[in-house]
């Protein structure tokens, strides 16, 4: 029900306001969406939509930040720790 | 596509884990408050990943799995209604009402159309300006803000045969619910994404003060909550009780300050029943008076009118993390997607549907 997806604005519309929207690619297929809620927001930006409505714009220097993250757990991970365990037969990138 | 495959990475899924397990050191139970991370939770394994000590519980996060059973049935009778276009989003069709739910309203010969966007439904009222469009404005913080410019563009242009039927609900009264409740075992939240997006989670500092729980603010996909869930490990192992955000990408302290105006402008606090749950006080959005005339349930003359909710169904305990789906004796038997007997199993992101789709044990006797 809260689920949004994160597409990439491919044009704007002329319009104001409540009216304002663009074509958002959504790897692909493109959607009309409202921007109504990010008017910050600009061709080429990603933005996180939800039932037709842009509700931000995806902040892509913060996106990294869990990368970060991860190269400083690698940091403190002790030697032959078990990060090559197993995973569950289920989990796979699909 | 970008912003979700590179947080679907194993082996950095496996990174986390091993840190959530060197950190953590005695058991925790944490909640995670939306559906949709119930189901990523479920679909990519991820609690299998976590330490034995860990515990995830599901909350109360799916609007369709919260809306009252009167809120169905007044679904039902609108829709039935002669001349009556009745839009929905596609997953409350199936939500089973005292006498049935909207898909067999329709076999009955309801039109009841399913729509994407509410601004599909307010072209579609554009389109038939002699009948009466409702729309069923269901969902949280996160689905307010669409709903609240479909209002006010239908009062700016003058479309007087469309209306909501709203059943809005709100996050943090119902987390507060469920911590104050005598049976609470959750020590730490996984607060919704998207919710936040649009709110912020400034309203969060007084309950992780107030209850000492630690209250994360989490994204989505696998590697989102793996490191929600350390974030939050952390805290309870350092005795910390902070509100953090690990969903950066998308959530900013005071959320979507054009989307709140809108909200503000549009609905008001009100008082809202959940299913399996209660009354909880403040828990809901309702029209504000300058657009009462918008609201499905006065021009119907259906305000005010309560049922009562059958006693098979354990949903209540599921949404407030008491229960396991597959603790309920209905489980997979008397209650499965196709026959539910509540909305946990009927709603894509409902517990129950999760379970059921991705970790269903045969029952007993089945080949």
């Amino acid at each position: 029900m809260c689920l949004a997806v994160p597409g990439k604005i491919v044009s704007i519309t002329p319009g104001e306001g409540l009216e304002r929207s663009g074509r958002v690619s959504f790897g692909g297929v493109i959607k009309e969406v409202n921007l109504a809620f990010v008017p910050e927001a600009q061709v080429g930006d990603y933005v996180m939509v939800h039932v037709g409505f842009a509700l931000s714009r995806v902040d892509e220097r913060e996106a990294e930040q869990i990368f970060a993250y991860l190269a400083e757990l690698e940091a403190q991970e002790p030697a032959g720790d078990a990060v090559s365990a197993e995973l569950p037969p289920r989990y796979s990138g699909e | 596509m970008r912003f979700i495959h590179e947080y679907r990475d194993a082996r950095a899924a496996r990174r986390l884990a091993a840190a959530i397990a060197r950190t953590t050191t005695c058991p925790w139970t944490i909640m995670e408050v939306c559906g949709g991370q119930t189901h990523t939770i479920v679909k990519f394994g991820v609690d299998e990943l976590l330490p034995p000590q860990i515990t995830l519980v599901h909350g109360p996060g799916c609007p369709v799995c919260v809306t009252p059973l009167e809120l169905i049935d007044k679904a039902v009778e609108i829709a039935s209604i002669p001349g009556v276009i009745f839009c929905s989003f596609g997953d409350m069709l199936r939500v089973p009402g005292t006498h049935g739910d909207l898909l067999a309203a329709r076999a009955r010969g309801a039109d009841v159309r399913v729509v994407y966007s509410p601004l599909d439904a307010l072209a579609v009222a554009r389109a038939h300006p002699r009948r009466q469009v409702v729309f069923f404005a269901v969902g949280f913080e996160t689905t307010a803000p669409a709903n609240a410019l479909a209002v006010v563009q239908a009062q700016r242009q003058g479309v007087r045969n469309f209306s909501l039927l709203v059943a809005h609900v709100l996050v943090p009264p119902a987390m507060e619910a469920i911590l104050a409740s005598p049976g609470n075992r959750v020590q730490g939240f996984l607060a919704a994404g998207h919710v936040c997006t649009v709110m912020g989670y400034e309203e969060y500092r007084p309950l992780a003060a107030r209850y000492g729980v630690p209250i994360v603010v989490t994204g989505f996909e696998p590697l989102d909550i793996l490191q929600g869930v350390y974030m939050c490990v952390r805290q309870l192992e350092e005795g910390r009780a902070e509100v953090e955000n690990q969903y950066v990408r998308s959530v900013r302290p005071q959320g979507n300050r054009a989307a709140r105006e809108l909200i503000a402008q549009v609905f008001c606090v009100v008082p809202r029943r959940w299913r399996g749950i209660g009354e909880i006080p403040k828990s809901g959005l309702g029209l504000q008076p300058a657009y009462a005339d918008f609201d499905a349930e006065r021009r119907f003359g259906l305000a005010g009118r309560g049922v009562e909710e059958s006693t098979e169904c354990r949903s209540g305990l599921v949404l407030q993390g008491v229960l396991k789906p597959p603790q309920c004796p209905a489980f997979g038997t008397r209650c499965t997607p196709e026959h539910p007997l509540g909305a946990t199993m009927v709603s894509s992101e409902g517990a129950c549907a999760a379970y059921y789709r991705y970790r269903r044990v045969p029952a007993q006797g089945a080949l």
